[in-house]
């Protein structure tokens, strides 16, 4: 099993979320992040005093997939959230030691 | 409220002229070629000088009092919700509350000062041991006044229940001490400010009050003519708080922050406004409160009160064009948080003239002001690196400046302007007007108000820090004065 990470632009979350349908992923976890890469940040200016913000929004995809699914996973987020630009965001891919589903305790691939 | 009531020029005018207008067609139609002479007489007669309460009872005007009464509570809302909200957007969230807080228990404390012994000093000088800076004791805890009690206003022969007074004054009383809370935002202990307040009003706002809004009313000052306020009988034209409001609360707040000192973290540490939506709408509640605060400052509902109406409206308008103006050529985008300070600025600047101005002298007025302002807050702030959290010198304290100057200019019949009113005839009657001279008594008032405010704050100031400390430990104001000093949050989620 592995664990696909995903930092993409926030606008397209819904895209990555209905391509991964698609492809049968039936479950992820999305959180609202900052941080910072290649991308500069912004400016922001209040009553004169100017602000750098080097810190930008981002989106972070968690899911767990099995050993079968993944590349095609990354694959898939990979073409839908770019746009060619930098600050497109990155795909880290982790190996996954086990997986639980809680109501019925089953393990393995059949968890996710 | 000016006081070189030129106010009531045009309701006594428009008055006498419909009164002399009826009597004039009797006249012509009994007595042919009758002299136009006995006309203004008869109108002269007519009014009757130092009334008594019984007199005055019958010269008050429902609409005048429906009027105050909706201007008092259009104020109040300048200071709860909207100052209150102007300046909560403006801090980080960890002090959303400790600003709401501020405003709101100010609002409520200044109440009950105003009628315990502000009312008093600010609006009597019987028993006064100086009576052209502070008035009297004669009404502390509202003696004497009931519902059977009248308040002059600045025409002749027009009264309004003294309670109608009393409440259109307090409103004032509460914002103008909430309103230096912005200049040392977000670093401030809660009790010792709230007793700073209590003394600020009593020896700051109540003096100047007295000494530029006192004067015994139109009906009385001809037989008692040293009985006013020192700026008032220097001829300073302030129509609703220029000098008495803005300047006054504005170097305050400048000498609270110089005394405070700076946030931790300031210049290192990002600040920016957690809720510039909150901002909107309370610049916005202001500038709805404001007209009020202006056209509720000619107790009367006439043709002036429209006058001022119209100039609050205008200034502002353009005063948050040209910020946003200024804005666009220095940064390349207009932001929403400068419109909204324009617009304050073009309301401060407003205020002292909006009664003496003529809708066309408001305009240039706001579109001058906000530059200036903007200079302020953005550059001189910068370079003098004085922390004045939410601008309330940049903003108020220079806007009243400006506005202070220029009402000497745009009161001057020359431009239009209403001119100034000489109460110490009877009947009132337009005194002459030298722009030069005005302008010269206007920048006095501005120093005085300036040296008389900055000194007390500056003594209470010091006094109140050395007894009770007016600054957080820094653990606290790192964790934010909600919950430091109130043990809460303004937002969970």
């Amino acid at each position: 099993m592995k664990f696909i990470i995903a930092i993409i632009k926030p606008f397209k979350l819904d895209e990555v979320r209905e391509a991964l349908s698609a492809i049968g992923v039936a479950g992820m976890t999305v959180s609202e992040v900052k941080g910072f890469g290649r991308q500069k940040g912004q400016t922001e200016i209040y009553r004169g005093a100017e602000y750098s913000t080097n810190m930008l929004p981002k989106v972070k995809i968690e899911i767990a997939a099995s050993d079968d699914l993944a590349p095609l996973v990354v694959e898939t987020i990979q073409q839908t959230a770019s746009t060619e630009a930098i600050g497109d965001g990155k795909i880290f891919v982790l190996d996954l030691a086990s997986a639980t589903r809680i109501r019925t305790g089953e393990a393995g691939d059949t968890a996710l | 409220m000016i006081r070189k009531v030129i106010c009531g020029a045009g309701a006594l005018g428009t008055s006498l002229m419909s009164a002399t207008a009826a009597f004039a067609q009797e006249a012509a139609a009994s007595v042919a070629a009758a002299a136009p002479a006995p006309e203004a007489a008869a109108a002269a007669t007519s009014l009757i000088k130092a009334p008594s309460v019984e007199q005055m009872a019958g010269m008050v005007d429902k609409g005048d009092t429906a009027w105050m009464l909706m201007s008092s509570v259009l104020v109040l809302m300048m200071s709860i919700p909207a100052l209150a909200l102007f300046y909560g957007g403006l801090v980080r969230s960890k002090n959303m509350l400790s600003v709401l807080m501020q405003v709101f228990m100010i609002v409520s404390i200044a109440a009950l000062v105003w009628v315990g012994w502000g009312y008093s000093l600010a609006f009597t000088s019987a028993g006064s041991i100086a009576p052209a800076f502070i008035g009297g004791l004669d009404k502390a805890f509202l003696a004497g006044v009931t519902s059977g009690t009248f308040a002059a206003t600045f025409s002749n022969n027009v009264y309004l229940p003294e309670f109608v007074f009393v409440v259109f004054q307090m409103t004032f009383a509460c914002i103008t001490p909430a309103l230096i809370v912005g200049a040392f935002a977000e670093r401030v202990k809660f009790w010792p400010l709230m007793l700073f307040m209590v003394l600020w009003l009593t020896f700051a706002y109540f003096p100047i009050a007295h000494m530029v809004w006192y004067w015994a009313g139109p009906d009385f000052l001809p037989d008692a003519p040293t009985d006013y306020g020192y700026l008032w009988g220097m001829g300073a034209l302030d129509f609703a708080g220029g000098t008495v409001v803005h300047i006054n609360a504005g170097i305050a707040g400048l000498v609270g922050c110089l005394m405070i000192g700076k946030r931790i973290g300031f210049g290192k540490e990002a600040t920016p406004p957690h809720s510039l939506t909150m901002t909107m709408i309370g610049a916005s509640l202001l500038w709805v409160g404001w007209f009020g605060f202006n056209a509720g400052s000619n107790l009367e509902a006439n043709g002036v009160t429209a006058v001022a109406f119209i100039n609050t409206f205008v200034a502002t308008a353009a005063a948050a064009l040209s910020w946003s103006v200024v804005e666009q050529i220095h940064h390349k985008k207009p932001s929403m948080l400068g419109v909204a300070t324009g617009a304050v600025a073009g309301l401060v600047a407003i205020t002292p003239a909006s009664g003496f101005a003529t809708p066309m002298t408001s305009i240039y007025l706001g579109l001058l002001v906000s530059p200036l302002c903007y200079f302020f807050v953005s550059y001189v702030k910068n370079k003098l690196k004085y922390d004045d959290t939410l601008d309330v010198f940049g903003v108020h304290c220079i806007g009243g400046i400006v506005g202070a100057i220029a009402t000497g200019v745009v009161a001057d019949p020359a431009l239009g302007g209403q001119g100034y009113f000489d109460s110490t005839q009877f009947p009132a009657g337009v005194g002459a007007y030298d722009m030069g001279a005005q302008v010269m008594t206007q920048i006095k008032a501005v120093l005085i108000t300036l040296v008389w405010s900055g000194t007390v704050s500056a003594v209470l100031f010091f006094a109140i820090d050395k007894i009770f400390g007016l600054r957080p430990s820094e653990e606290a104001e790192r964790e934010g004065l909600d919950i430091t000093e109130h043990g809460e949050r303004a937002y969970n989620s």
